[in-house]
């Protein structure tokens, strides 16, 4: 197997952290499954794809050395390693289980490694109608690789890069101009999920949909809590006049 | 009676410190060969058993030094003490030198009998006479006692007719210590035994087994509950363990368990306690856990800040607060989690504990005014205030003359909490909440 060349090795100065910055990368995994048909036998009744891919179908590489599919025990070399993008890894089969996936980052980025679990799915639910080669059946996650604290180097790296999403750094802390090293070396083969042949199966995630229903609820949540004070604050005057009544030096009513 | 005995060794403290004293008087100075200077230190060189073994490699690999003796093993006859019939059988033995093992079979000693007790006609007519228990019962009880040496579920299953376990246990046990007690000079020579001692309760015993019979045949689903039960008292022991703790020290309490004091002059009566969540400043940042990571998934971050943020809330609380999510069509686990997302989310989740605060705070509030508003009726100003308790069960024959007023109260209710909305507009009723809290 080709290994990617390795990423530009940080010079030792930029690799200050910076604090209060965190870098993220909209992800998402899954697995899309095909349903052989009339080709399906007892053992091979599926072809399946599993998949980590950017959100945005950008090159994972730029921060991704490896990743690890663990399957279940009863494939052959149940541990499969795809050390180029797109990250991703077909196989066939009849049952469903859970997929370790484990993510191994570039030296700059970070050292230590990502799991992610996913189950995969195989069978379509009993109110998505019969199964159908023509209709796989797609599972996928959206998540956000963060890196709390990146390096300067990293950040240099990748403020540019589609996949990633950077902050603008807080006011009182600027990067030296980072002159040539913009180009990054690793562009060789596209690792982008752009044109990939599953493409039109991605599903889309919307950010703004989900923050339009959390703002509705919001709205409606604190429209009740303005309610209730109302109500309380109405209430407020109505025990004035047994507090009159009744003396000092009385105990609360503990049980 | 100690380890020795029990062991068969000697008694005599003499050996031990004849071995001491034949001890060259240098040698415990000195490290014994094959453990390290280290280890040795550890034991304190003195007087205290070796934390390993102290023998060498190269004495185990010598051959054993009484390598003169021919042992072989032959196929020859013996007799056990334990049989009574003199069956003659056969087995190998190791012999040494050509001189087979003498004596008693070496396991015949384990042939351990009960001696059950014997009784002449006269103690019978004397002493053992139960109305329940025939002669001929007794006698045959006796028996299959000595016969099965008390296993008294085979005894049960001989028994002519049909008895209990408990039943035969305890006829035999009360016959024997009848006769023990009665054949003894006094009862203190007998006091000491077990027989004597321990008195058979056949009623504890069936009792005993019943409740263990009970416990097994659980399913799991009650073994569920019942572990549920156990860990919601154990909570709420625990927060109202707190409230006091709280009370006691003057602060208001606003969580969720606490009780709030209804009486009049408690701190809160006159002013709300804090209505946000106390942790609230705290949601919006990254908890500790996570920021000495290198990297994280976002939804475990927002995992974290969710479970900080209810975590003074009760188990019941939470679960409301998920409950209203759902009513409110958001999922409990955002689909698209980023920061602005996961943001919003843990405000909302925050906004609801609020809401659930307050709905607490205005049920209490309803409660209060009414206990106040019926106590200044039915008690004197100087009169000493009794607990909630005696306040609930004093008024509810007193309260007819405010139901008018109540249904008006109730009107509020079947607004906000939504939550007693079944409740009859009785004030009985209506104060149900708050003594629900104060064993809640």
């Amino acid at each position: 197997m080709k290994r990617p060349p390795p990423p530009p090795p940080p010079p030792p100065e930029n690799n200050k952290k910076l604090k209060d910055v965190e870098i993220s990368f909209p992800i998402v995994y899954g697995t899309i499954s095909f349903w052989l048909g009339k080709k399906a036998s007892e053992y091979n009744s599926h072809k399946w794809t599993v998949y980590v891919r950017s959100a945005n179908n950008e090159d994972l590489s730029v921060i991704v050395k490896r990743v690890v599919f663990q399957l279940h025990p009863s494939f052959q070399n149940p541990t499969r390693v795809v050390e180029q993008p797109p990250f991703e890894l077909s196989e066939s089969g009849w049952g469903e289980f859970e997929i370790a996936i484990t993510l191994y980052f570039h030296s700059d980025v970070c050292e230590k490694r990502l799991d992610l679990f996913h189950q995969l799915k195989l069978y379509p639910e009993e109110e998505a109608g019969p199964q159908s080669t023509k209709k796989p059946v797609i599972v996928e996650t959206y998540d956000e690789i963060v890196f709390p604290e990146p390096t300067e180097a990293f950040f240099q790296r990748v403020q540019n890069h589609p996949a990633a999403n950077v902050p603008r750094l807080p006011p009182g802390i600027t990067l030296p101009p980072s002159g040539s090293m913009e180009i990054v070396p690793y562009e060789k083969k596209r690792g982008d999920t752009k044109d990939h042949a599953l493409s039109q199966w991605f599903s889309n995630f919307s950010e703004a949909d989900e923050l339009l229903k959390l703002a509705a609820a919001r709205q409606q949540v604190q429209a009740h809590i303005a309610k209730l004070r109302r109500q309380l604050t109405m209430m407020e005057g109505m025990p004035q006049q047994s507090k009159v009544l009744s003396g000092p030096g009385q105990q609360f009513g503990h049980i | 009676m100690d380890a020795k005995d029990i062991l068969g060794l000697p008694k005599t403290p003499f050996s031990t410190s004849q071995e001491k004293k034949s001890r060259p008087p240098k040698e415990p100075q000195r490290k014994p060969d094959g453990v390290s200077r280290e280890v040795y230190a550890l034991t304190g060189g003195v007087g205290m058993a070796p934390l390993m073994p102290t023998i060498e490699a190269s004495h185990l690999k010598r051959r054993p030094a009484a390598e003169k003796e021919k042992v072989a093993w032959q196929w020859l006859p013996f007799t056990s003490s334990a049989r009574s019939d003199n069956l003659q059988l056969y087995h190998w033995v190791r012999v040494v030198n050509g001189v087979p093992p003498t004596g008693d079979y070496q396991f015949a000693k384990y042939n351990k009998k009960v001696d059950v007790l014997k009784y002449t006609d006269e103690e019978y007519e004397k002493y053992l006479i139960d109305p329940a228990w025939s002669r001929e019962e007794t006698d045959q009880l006796f028996e299959l006692c000595e016969r099965f040496d008390l296993r008294f579920i085979v005894i049960a299953d001989r028994f002519p007719t049909t008895r209990s376990v408990e039943d035969l246990k305890s006829r035999y046990y009360s016959v024997s210590r009848s006769l023990l007690i009665h054949r003894a000079r006094s009862f203190d020579d007998v006091s000491g035994n077990p027989l004597v001692k321990d008195s058979y309760d056949a009623a504890h015993e069936t009792e005993r087994k019943r409740a263990l019979s009970a416990l097994l045949s659980q399913t799991k689903q009650q073994e569920r509950k019942d572990a549920e039960t156990l860990a919601e008292a154990k909570r709420i022991m625990e927060s109202r363990a707190a409230s006091k703790n709280l009370d006691e020290a003057g602060m208001p309490s606003s969580s969720d368990n606490a009780m709030v004091p209804v009486d009049g002059v408690s701190p809160l009566s006159g002013t709300h306690p804090p209505l946000t969540h106390p942790n609230t400043a705290a949601n919006s940042s990254i908890p500790n856990s996570l920021r000495t990571l290198r990297v994280y998934l976002r939804t475990h971050a927002l995992d974290q800040m969710v479970q900080a943020a209810s975590a003074s809330a009760g188990l019941r609380v939470i679960k409301r607060v998920d409950q209203t999510l759902q009513d409110l069509g958001v999922n409990l686990k955002p689909k698209v989690p980023t920061k602005a997302v996961c943001v919003e989310h843990l405000e909302l989740r925050n906004e609801i504990l609020t809401l659930l605060n307050l709905q607490k705070q205005l049920q209490n509030k309803e409660a209060e005014v009414s206990a106040n508003r019926e106590s200044s009726f039915t008690e004197a100003p100087s009169t000493p205030k009794r607990s909630n308790r005696d306040i609930d069960r004093t008024f509810i024959p007193d309260t007819i003359g405010f139901s008018g007023e109540r249904a008006g109260k109730r009107d509020h209710k079947r607004k906000t909490t939504g939550r007693f909305i079944d409740a009859p507009p009785s004030p009985t009723q209506s104060k149900r909440p708050r003594k629900l809290k104060g064993s809640d």
